[in-house]
């Protein structure tokens, strides 16, 4: 009986997890196509998209405790990679295999950087995509980690990233568009983009492409590299002394928490029609942040399901009260952080495993 | 004899100017319990630190020729050196048997790390039964009981197979059947092996010490075997002569 009894903990263990994950995936692929408008799905697109930046957030932060302040770079490493590539193809429909983007003629003289001509390509695009960012978090998080920089100082250099990525992109508007950003993109690999059809596809992939990232994280969780993690987060000291160099434990999570950001960003662009230094910026980067914490920065589905409230409260709010929204906004931060600290999921199951507890006590 | 042994050559630790341990030449060997005795702030820790890699040392710690003093922490562990600390830092939220299972990274490929853990490794189910924890492998670490923490973190070395073992004051807070018992393990685990004691509990050294040192300000004042030890006139004046004579009111 007590056998049995721990096989079926064992199981639970195992599928729980797998079984939330089959729950948002169905909430997000059948259930939402099927009530929501197509212009409420595509929102709801874009909250997937900082769902699925949340989802590394909570493996980088929750698990590793790297309160990464500037997500909002590889954010834009992504989005802007995919920007450049639809910009592209926006030009080329109209103007030949060698057109380029309007505002390049808008503003500037004429003539392309050369660092825009790869992005002609499709599959370089999504190559760069991935390996953009996974090359610039390994860069930075070698010389960040290998240093021994932690806590509020990780923080602080995170984030002045993130303001100096967005005044370095306001203040190239020749190269890649400043303040305005990239906009008015046309196609999607091919795909119209007006036709309400492929913008409900594109939807489909950036929610499939969350769930993917879910089962990435699930797996390293459970993995023996997710125990470390955790247990570097609690005494890096310790796991020194275990034969582990603490600095590639954070650097493998940092560098994944990068590519799903970008991969999050990349997507964006395509959903909203836009990618502008406002979307990447520090504010943009807290904005992630901030579902994270609201949702329980530890649990595998906490960041996302977090995101995705918090996408959708910033909607909500600037619908109903467009001048007062983000006061509103904040206020919710500021509950949140004081009455719970490890977010809305984590406070659910320490309650219920208090009352558990409780129960065993009698 | 083999190269399985330790030797520290004019290990010298300063800090701004202060020598914390001043020339210190040692031999540790194999299958002798080895104990490092002296007052507060001799340098018995800093030693340790020193051999680890918390703290920068000039001079020789050489260990199957490797120069430890050049070495990583974590590079140092993979080399067979592993240690404890004066207060036991096991993962508090883990359970023994994930305690013992995360110090068995020197036997995985990077690959592995990434799976989950199925069924208990061969080498964490000898651990738990040397160290006596096997019917407490699923209690979490932090409620074990003091001398049990340690116990762990012996097991700990163990699965990292730590061919030599350092102990800061691995029976400090202990009762007197834990540290016969802490005792005993050492004996058991340490015919194979290069352990280290640092210790201030004289019974404790008295019953198990096969060779001790003495250190004194940075430096090695002595050593030998306990009787040897005991009746060095240096020694009691700084150390033992004073404990002799607490005793002695006592």
């Amino acid at each position: 009986m007590n056998n049995l009894l721990q096989t079926g903990q064992r199981l639970g263990r195992t599928w729980g997890p797998l079984l939330g994950i089959a729950i948002v995936a169905i909430a997000l692929l059948v259930v939402a196509p099927a009530v929501l408008s197509p212009f409420r799905l595509n929102n709801l697109g874009k909250y997937v998209c900082w769902a699925i930046a949340g989802v590394g957030i909570g493996l980088a932060w929750g698990r590793g405790g790297m309160l990464v302040m500037g997500q909002g770079v590889f954010f834009g490493l992504g989005g802007y990679a995919m920007a450049m590539h639809l910009k592209l193809e926006a030009a080329m429909a109209t103007g030949g295999p060698d057109a380029i983007p309007d505002f390049m003629v808008l503003y500037g003289d004429g003539t392309m950087p050369g660092w825009w001509e790869p992005f002609r390509s499709g599959p370089f695009t999504l190559f760069a995509i991935l390996v953009l960012p996974a090359i610039a978090a390994t860069i930075l998080g070698f010389a960040i980690f290998k240093r021994r920089v932690k806590g509020a100082y990780f923080a602080i250099l995170t984030q002045a990233l993130a303001v100096a990525f967005a005044t370095l992109l306001v203040a190239t508007i020749k190269q890649t568009g400043g303040f305005n950003g990239l906009n008015q993109f046309t196609q999607f690999f091919g795909y119209n983009l007006y036709d309400p059809v492929n913008k409900r596809m594109i939807y489909s992939i950036a929610a499939v492409l969350l769930i993917v990232c879910l089962v990435v994280v699930w797996q390293l969780y459970r993995s023996r590299f997710g125990e470390l993690l955790v247990a570097t987060r609690d005494a890096e000291e310790r796991v020194r002394f275990l034969g582990h160099d603490p600095a590639n434990i954070k650097l493998v999570a940092f560098v994944v928490a990068a590519v799903m950001a970008s991969i999050g960003g990349a997507m964006f662009a395509p959903i909203t029609g836009i990618i502008s230094p406002s979307d990447v910026d520090a504010t943009a980067s807290i904005f992630l942040i901030a579902g994270v914490a609201l949702g329980g920065r530890s649990l595998l589905l906490g960041p996302a399901i977090g995101a995705l409230a918090v996408g959708f409260g910033r909607t909500f709010l600037s619908e109903s009260f467009p001048d007062q929204w983000t006061y509103f906004l904040g206020l919710l931060f500021i509950v949140v952080i004081l009455f719970f600290p490890s977010g809305l999921g984590s406070s659910w199951s320490q309650l219920t495993s208090r009352l558990r507890t409780k129960e065993v006590a009698r | 004899m083999n190269d399985d042994y330790l030797e520290i050559r004019g290990l010298t630790v300063e800090f701004d100017g202060f020598k914390a341990i001043d020339g210190v030449d040692l031999t540790l060997l194999q299958g002798q319990l080895h104990f490092l005795i002296g007052p507060n702030g001799a340098g018995k820790t800093t030693l340790v630190d020193a051999v680890t890699g918390l703290v920068p040392a000039t001079g020789h710690a050489r260990y199957r020729n490797q120069d430890l003093l050049r070495m990583k922490s974590h590079r140092i562990v993979r080399a067979g050196i592993g240690r404890t600390f004066q207060t036991a830092t096991v993962f508090e939220g883990l359970s023994v048997l994930q305690n013992l299972d995360i110090a068995g990274g020197v036997h995985r490929s990077a690959w592995t790390m990434l799976m989950a853990r199925r069924g208990v490794p061969s080498y964490v189910e000898e651990a738990l039964e040397t160290v006596g924890l096997a019917d407490l492998r699923d209690k979490p670490a932090g409620v074990l009981a003091h001398g049990q923490k340690q116990w762990l973190e012996i097991g700990m070395l163990l699965v990292q197979d730590a061919r030599v073992m350092l102990l800061d004051e691995p029976v400090a807070g202990m009762s007197a059947e834990e540290r016969e018992e802490t005792g005993e393990l050492l004996r058991r685990i340490g015919h194979e092996r290069t352990i280290v004691v640092i210790e201030h509990d004289m019974d404790f050294v008295r019953s198990f010490a096969d060779v001790v040192t003495v250190m004194h300000a940075g430096k090695v004042l002595a050593e030998g075997g306990v009787a040897e030890i005991q009746a060095n006139a240096r020694v009691q004046e700084v150390y033992l002569g004073r404990t002799a004579e607490e005793a002695d009111h006592a």
